[in-house]
């Protein structure tokens, strides 16, 4: 990551272009927090790269002043991929969204988890397709009608988290948009991490799905659905911490009342190495209607894809000496006429 | 074979111009591996070469079965030559099945070699025989020699087996070698320079690489000692311009081109692809080079390869991808967004037979069409084509060349016959490489006003400016939606679309202002008529060319290595012909451009078979068109 000697602020970081989402939009909130937090973490502009594909949060780089490429629909993490294995010295952010990533995009954000390439990958996930005016998207809760599915969805929608976690992603997370001190915590923890981070944010579409995440934003009502993830603690939440996450024998996790529990509470633990425990946890909730986990799953060093293409080269350069095109032309069998 | 020397004293050496040997067998049976040393040994004669590998898609089909035969075609001369041959002289078949698929193709009175051994009741079954063509008379028209090779493979590794080194089943799979050593006999072959090169393959198992030794010894002594094969022959050097030769296939000379173009452009390689035939053997070859930077990345699709490509072509790498058909279907969408972002980046299609998954080991000029036009709007862009294997390395890099000059995605195409065929290659000078670091300026400063504009162009060249990541004060946002003149901004405007719609036009067109003059092959300076080609059948053109010349048709020839844009001086050309005869592997789709573009009644000659025009044919074909029926 880049160090930074300079004083920068978030104007730095902000683009002569006018925002062009609805008024009220999950994305402007977003937005104000990765432009206040880049400087905040000594980015700089010039370092940084955003690349995005197709839909609404896709518009994202044209805001920020730094390098960007608004690409086409789902290749995001590809460029990207391309990008940071050829320039180590750059940070590299993807934005995407819930159609984008999960839908035309999914094989490439699953290869790009896995092979653990170093981007910070941010998927604004509103469940619904806002560009296009409104049909489900591959987050939408089975059943909910849309223009494209009047009579209720009949696609089980994916787990963002869950799906990354299942490819072993090296940092996984999940935030709101409008909680800007715990995304901004949650972004500051993906900014530090080598190699894939995955965000996933919650992100209000006021026209085509308004309210999707009210459980866990609504004043009177989110105290008792946001599960808090706080590494090292056990994990319980309500207004009183009346209720607690326990493991049960097989493997999955549930909530009981906190007096309950006893030492069956899970102790959050970002760092375990095998991801069975985070996405157990992930399992909580398949859509963020009730009780659902937000903060960071799982944080752990492995190493890093493009270190590893670029270790590759400097090792063939250490064992065979920099190439030599003439001799690489005249290898195998030559001949001499004449 | 055209022999000088005739009734020779037998067991002497007959001179040969040039000869044509195919060996076929069944696709476990090492045929290619064998044809790639018999070439091997060729190119250290002297001898001017080409080579036609010829295998199934699937890895194993049934043994014994026509599906399942591979075959390997040599063309070797001691004259200058352009096609891996017509019709073979020898045929070396391993089993019936190669005989079924292959005697057809012989000449008259052309020499069979057979591995009497395959020639069981099943394996002729297998092949379709209801008799023993042996037997049955369908021979007669042909030299014969019968020779048991499993039989003698087994009896020269007895000792081998006896001693433990390995079992019958791998005794027997030393089989090619004892053809390879009968038939390096038969065209006075020296084979130690395979044997050193069995040892150093082999050389983790010593015991394998003196089985195959003493396999190959085994079958040149068989031609050397058995009465049965009365002539041998010989094809001496060619006279090849003077310097230092080695043999090429298309792929590889793709692979080497491109690392010459990072060397001589300065930029760093950064090749992404996803395995497909026939290409894949250019991310093996790069693979292998990572000591010249070269950064390979298999992705997960064509469609992540170019999206690599162009990421990391907006870092500053010279950037590569290649497939073949359906892959660059795939990538379709991303080299439109490589044309409106315009970053220099290359494309490269190894065509094959299509449509749809079509015929993968074959090779067909069936792409033109779909890479010329296959992108929603408009979206024009350069398309480079290559004539031989080694003209693969040239047009690698000049395609290097438009895509830096103009900062534009280059397309290449190069095809199933050229990328695993091989011909002798003299080598190039690294210094006398085109120094594609004077093609291009990577953008540092502000160039308005103190600001940047990022679409803001090169009058000259209508390049747009290449500024990388990490440079401060020139961070700009690219993308697939319409840009603004100069400022790059999206931009909606009617005016604006139309105007960066013909500046994308025109930029490719102005590449044709810098394009050599077009070189006319007519030697009789009055020919009325003249042969157009592009691409692999370059070789069978010039072949049949020469072929009616020899017979007093005055014919003239010319090759398109750039086909988008195609050269200014190319109209002229074809309208001063009584005839233009445009020969093509699909269905006419350059034929059609050029009438469309010249108006001029081009005769096309088209046919779709997997393989390679037969110089033959062509010269059928151009005499009809030219002072035939058709004329």
């Amino acid at each position: 990551m880049t160090t930074n000697e300079g004083k920068l602020t978030k104007k730095d970081f902000t683009s002569d272009r006018e925002v062009r989402w609805c008024p009220g939009c999950g994305d402007y909130a977003i937005l104000a927090t990765v432009q206040s937090l880049l400087p905040e973490m000594g980015a700089r502009p010039e370092s940084t790269v955003f690349v995005s594909g197709i839909g609404c949060s896709s518009r994202f780089p044209y805001y920020m002043d730094t390098y960007g490429i608004h690409s086409i629909h789902g290749r995001a993490p590809a460029l990207a991929t391309g990008l940071a294995i050829s320039r180590p010295d750059l940070d590299v952010w993807v934005v995407t969204g819930d159609g984008d990533g999960l839908s035309i995009g999914g094989n490439h954000l699953m290869h790009a988890l896995r092979r653990n390439v170093n981007l910070k990958i941010l998927l604004f996930n509103n469940e619904i397709y806002g560009l296009t005016k409104g049909q489900y998207s591959p987050t939408s809760p089975l059943g909910s009608t849309h223009k494209s599915t009047p009579l209720g969805s009949l696609d089980r929608p994916i787990n963002p988290v869950s799906l990354a976690l299942g490819v072993e992603a090296t940092y996984v997370a999940r935030s709101i948009d409008t909680d800007r001190q715990h995304l901004s915590e949650v972004l500051r923890r993906a900014y530090q991490h080598r190699g894939s981070a995955f965000v996933e944010i919650y992100q209000n579409c006021n026209i085509f799905n308004d309210g999707a995440f009210a459980a866990l934003k609504d004043k009177d009502r989110k105290d008792h659905n946001q599960i808090r993830l706080e590494s090292g603690e056990p994990i319980t939440f309500g207004p009183d911490n009346e209720r607690a996450v326990v493991a049960e024998p097989d493997g999955s996790m549930s909530i009981v009342p906190t007096e309950e529990a006893g030492d069956r509470v899970v102790i959050h633990d970002p760092a375990r190495e095998e991801p069975t425990t985070a996405f157990a946890l992930s399992r909580l909730a398949l859509n963020p209607v009730g009780p659902t986990p937000i903060g960071i799953f799982r944080d752990v060093d492995r190493p890093v894809y493009d270190d590893l293409v670029r270790e590759q080269v400097e090792q063939s350069r250490a064992q065979q000496g920099d190439g030599d095109l003439q001799a690489l032309l005249a290898s195998g069998n030559v001949w001499d006429v004449g | 074979m055209s022999d000088t020397a005739t009734e020779e004293h037998p067991r002497e050496r007959v001179q040969l111009h040039n000869a044509v040997i195919r060996f076929a067998g069944d696709s476990g049976d090492g045929m290619q591996l064998t044809g790639d040393r018999f070439t091997a040994q060729s190119a250290l004669a002297g001898n001017d070469l080409a080579t036609l590998p010829d295998f199934p898609a699937e890895i194993r089909a049934p043994a014994g079965t026509l599906a399942g035969v591979s075959s390997f075609q040599l063309h070797f001369s001691d004259q200058d030559i352009h096609t891996p041959g017509d019709a073979p002289d020898v045929l070396v078949a391993m089993n019936p099945a190669a005989l079924m698929k292959h005697l057809e193709a012989l000449k008259p009175g052309g020499t069979v070699i057979l591995n009497t051994d395959a020639f069981t009741e099943r394996n002729l079954q297998k092949a379709g025989y209801e008799d023993d063509p042996r037997y049955d008379g369908s021979l007669t028209d042909f030299q014969v020699h019968e020779v048991p090779v499993t039989d003698l493979t087994l009896r020269a590794l007895e000792g081998h087996v006896e001693r433990g080194e390995l079992n019958k089943k791998g005794a027997e799979r030393c089989k090619n070698m004892l053809a390879l050593g009968l038939v390096s006999w038969m065209f006075s072959r020296r084979i130690d320079e395979t044997e050193t090169w069995l040892q150093s393959k082999f050389a983790a198992k010593p015991e394998l690489a003196d089985a195959n030794v003493t396999a190959l010894r085994a079958g040149w002594n068989y031609g050397e000692t058995t009465e049965a094969f009365v002539f041998h022959y010989e094809v001496k050097a060619a006279p090849l311009l003077a310097g230092r030769y080695r043999n090429i296939t298309g792929n590889q000379a793709v692979a080497y081109g491109l690392i010459a173009a990072s060397v001589r452009a300065e930029l760093p390689l950064f090749y992404g692809s996803y395995p497909i035939t026939p290409a894949s053997d250019i991310l093996h070859e790069l693979a292998k080079q990572k000591n010249f930077g070269v950064q390979t990345f298999q992705a997960e699709d064509e469609i992540a390869a170019i999206g690599s490509v162009i990421g990391a072509a907006f870092g500053g790498s010279l950037a590569v991808t290649a497939s073949s058909g359906p892959g660059i279907a795939l990538k379709t969408e991303a080299m439109g967004l490589a044309v409106a972002t315009e970053l220099p980046l290359l494309v490269v299609n190894v065509m094959r037979g299509g449509p749809s998954t079509g015929l993968p080991t074959k090779t067909e000029q069936s792409d033109l069409n779909q890479v010329l036009y296959g992108r929603n709007g408009e979206a024009p862009l350069p398309v480079v084509a290559a004539a031989s294997p080694s003209d693969c390395f040239d047009v690698t890099l000049e395609a290097a060349r438009i895509a830096l000059t103009y900062r534009i995605p280059v397309v290449v195409l190069s095809d199933g016959y050229l990328a695993n065929s091989a011909e002798p290659w003299l080598l190039p000078a690294v210094d006398d490489l085109p120094r594609l670091s004077e093609a291009f300026e990577v953008t540092t400063e502000p160039n308005a006003d103190g600001a940047f504009q990022p679409y803001k162009r090169d009058e000259q060249t209508l390049a747009r400016p290449w500024a990388l990541p990490g440079t401060p004060g020139l961070e700009h946002r690219i993308g697939g939606l319409e840009k603004e003149l100069d400022s790059g901004h999206i931009s909606y405007d009617p005016a604006n679309h139309h105007a960066m719609t013909e500046l994308r036009h025109e930029r490719v067109r102005r590449i044709a202002d810098g394009l050599p003059p077009l070189e006319v092959e007519d030697p009789s300076g009055e020919a009325e008529v003249l042969v157009v080609g592009w691409g692999s059948t370059s070789g069978p053109i010039r072949a049949a060319c020469a072929q009616l010349r020899e017979r007093g048709l005055q014919v003239a020839r010319v090759h398109l290595r750039h086909l988008s844009p195609l050269p200014n001086d190319l109209d002229e050309l074809l309208r001063s012909y009584r005839t233009v005869v445009c020969p093509e592997n699909n269905m006419g789709q350059l034929s059609t451009i050029l009438r469309a573009r010249t108006l001029v009644d081009i005769k096309g000659y088209h046919r779709v078979t997997g393989q390679p025009f037969a110089s033959d044919e062509l010269a059928a074909a151009i005499e009809d068109f030219g002072w035939g029926e058709q004329a």
